[in-house]
């Protein structure tokens, strides 16, 4: 199934001229990263040279087992702080940004192990994604004038959102008794309540039946076609062809190769990576062979 | 054996001035565990705070209660801001050592010889501290209904007392049912979500640990106005954990959940004690010294608690439903 809609076609075709390499450069990014190190000991588990996200594009981050995509992903959100490097987003500067700020400027992420917040209702979830609450200052929320019309607008909007990711009917339940499947989906609607420029979603498909994976790789099209970016990170080769406009490959804490899916799935490089070369052949130029080189 | 004696005995302490202390304490580890999931261990310290503030400063400086009473409330904001900012950024466990860890300091310190001039080393500070507050006392006799025995003076506190946890109730209930209580509840759940929402996680726990801190210690000034004495080792942690017994017999999370929890608490306290001293008066138990009551109403109301958890762990006004999601 090709990813359709005028969206995906003005990203695909943007990004049909840009070179086939690791670190290229494009027409329109909305997220440019260089020079990003992080180390834990002795080990590299990031180590990227440069790299770029085109707006309004669906950019998936792949790569085997411990490749340190999710590190990467901590260190752009702020989560982690990098040992060098810098990074910008909608040309703002990014380095030693608190990660609720980083939320804050539009650049909202999930988590690969899915954190619905057990003991509240679903639609209170959905709620706690709204931006600029004023029911949230402490004084304020004492006095329910002051946020009343803003929590019935924002209370809208979230039943919209339920109801496209098929959740409307579990509204007043606890998330915490909602299946796996269903948890990632209210993950990703909770992001969307914040209406993020950039939406990072880290495995978004990871233990999900297949059913439902289709409805997911569908409402991740959706956020594109609304107008966001999405940024995912995934290691089924699979589902990234389905509906990525632009694949990024990591292997050892670096980016080994770049471009649309169907270019990357041919790249000799990333099926070493990703299947361990017959010869155990050094795949960076340190030497290191692929066998050995598990992060997590 | 004066059965009537020992009921009137217990509702008089369920409903008194030392239930009042301890369900403003459990209010306060409420706001702190039970909505935002801070381990709070040193509640002590900030009734320690509040009650050495009045002794200190009327006692000891000679100036008004009514200045005592915010300066307290400010050396509480104090104690929370230093205690939150090291600790607030770290693992919960953090807080919880370092809390008790505090209160502890606080009451060595207190009670040392070389601070004796200022806080009465292990004597503590007694005088008419909260005489400006009974100056104003509008009752003239003591109240003696059947089952309800009170001084003049303890039944002004008492009024006082709940009137205050009143309005701190409604308080609360206003804050929880907030946007700012579900972000809070947000943080008890799982505090890099909400961070990855955009909201301040760390501001928000500050927040909490300063208004939990803050009821911690109107019950310590309740109890230095009504008791006209305080004394170091009144503020032993036991009074912190007295305090989260408290809140977990009502249910945690629920904002009438310690105004139940400290009067059903100190009934059962007051009535197994009181039982147990009839019991020995009238010869029906020989093998008890009186002095070991004391002890054994403790051992009892704790095999009770037992009981409570094993049969009914979500507390009185607790929901089961939402404590089988916190085992998943």
């Amino acid at each position: 199934m090709p990813a359709n809609g005028q969206r995906a076609l003005e990203a695909q075709s943007a990004l049909a001229t840009v070179p086939r390499v690791p670190g290229a450069s494009k027409p329109d990014p909305i997220l440019v990263a260089s020079s990003i190190v992080r180390r834990f000991g002795g080990l590299s588990a990031v180590d990227v040279d440069h790299v770029e996200v085109q707006r309004g594009s669906i950019t998936a981050l792949i790569g085997p087992n411990g490749a340190g995509k999710t590190t990467f992903f901590n260190l752009l959100t702020g989560f982690d702080a990098p040992d060098e490097g810098a990074w910008s987003f909608n040309g703002r500067s990014m380095g030693r940004l608190s990660p609720y700020r980083v939320a804050r400027l539009g650049m909202v992420r999930t988590f690969q192990l899915t954190k619905a917040l057990n003991r509240l209702r679903v639609i209170d979830n959905m709620l706690l994604g709204a931006k600029g609450q004023r029911g949230e200052r402490l004084w304020a929320s004492l006095f329910p004038f002051l946020w009343r019309g803003q929590e019935v607008k924002n209370t809208e909007r979230a039943d919209v959102l339920l109801k496209r990711f098929s959740l409307d009917a579990k509204r007043g339940d606890f998330a915490g008794s909602l299946s796996g499947g269903q948890r990632k989906l209210l993950e990703m609607a909770r992001a969307l309540m914040s209406e993020p420029e950039l939406i990072m979603l880290d495995e978004p498909m990871a233990g999900v039946n297949p059913a439902l994976t289709q409805s997911l790789l569908q409402h991740i099209k959706m956020i594109r076609e609304e107008g966001s970016t999405v940024l995912f990170v995934e290691h089924d080769m699979d589902m990234v062809h389905d509906i990525s406009d632009w694949v990024i490959v990591m292997a050892q804490g670096k980016i080994i190769a770049e471009g649309p899916p169907g270019d990357v799935m041919k790249n000799s490089e990333v099926i070493d990576a990703y299947l361990g070369s017959r010869h155990e052949k050094a795949l960076t130029e340190s030497g290191e062979s692929l066998t050995t080189g598990e992060i997590k | 054996m004066d059965f009537s004696f020992v009921i009137g005995q217990s509702i008089t302490q369920a409903l008194g001035v030392t239930a009042i202390i301890y369900c403003l304490a459990a209010m306060g580890l409420n706001l702190q565990f039970g909505y935002t999931g801070l381990l709070n261990f040193g509640q002590v310290a900030f009734a320690a705070i509040g009650a050495y503030s009045i002794g200190v400063i009327v006692i000891s400086f000679g100036a008004s209660l009514w200045a005592a009473i915010p300066i307290g409330l400010l050396a509480s904001v104090a104690l929370a801001l230093v205690l939150g900012i090291p600790t607030l950024r770290l693992r919960a466990d953090y807080l919880a050592i370092v809390t008790i860890a505090t209160s502890e300091i606080i009451r060595l310190m207190v009670r040392s010889i070389a601070l004796r001039e200022t806080f009465g080393g292990a004597n503590g500070i007694n005088g008419k501290m909260g005489q400006a507050f009974h100056d104003l006392n509008p009752f003239h006799a003591d109240i003696e209904l059947p089952f309800l025995t009170w001084t003049r003076q303890d039944l002004w506190v008492v009024t006082v007392g709940w009137s205050l946890i009143a309005i701190f109730t409604l308080a609360t209930w206003l804050l929880v049912r907030s946007p700012w209580g579900r972000v809070v509840k947000g943080i008890r759940e799982d505090e890099n979500a909400v961070v990855s929402l955009g909201k301040n996680a760390y501001v928000y726990k500050m927040q909490a640990l300063v208004l939990g801190g803050l009821l911690g210690t109107v019950g310590g000034i309740v109890w230095a106005v009504a008791k006209q004495s305080v004394q170091p080792d009144n503020f032993v942690p036991d009074v912190t954990f007295f305090s989260y017994t408290i809140l977990l017999l009502g249910g945690a999370a629920r904002v009438f959940g310690p105004i139940v929890g400290a009067i059903i608490f100190w009934f059962l306290l007051v009535f197994v004690g009181e039982f147990l001293n009839q019991m020995i008066a009238a010869g029906w138990i020989t093998f008890l010294l009186p002095t070991d009551v004391g002890p054994i109403r403790f051992i009892l109301v704790g095999l009770g608690l037992m009981g409570l958890m094993i049969f009914r762990p979500q507390g009185i006004f607790g929901d089961k439903r939402e404590l089988a999601l916190d085992a998943r």
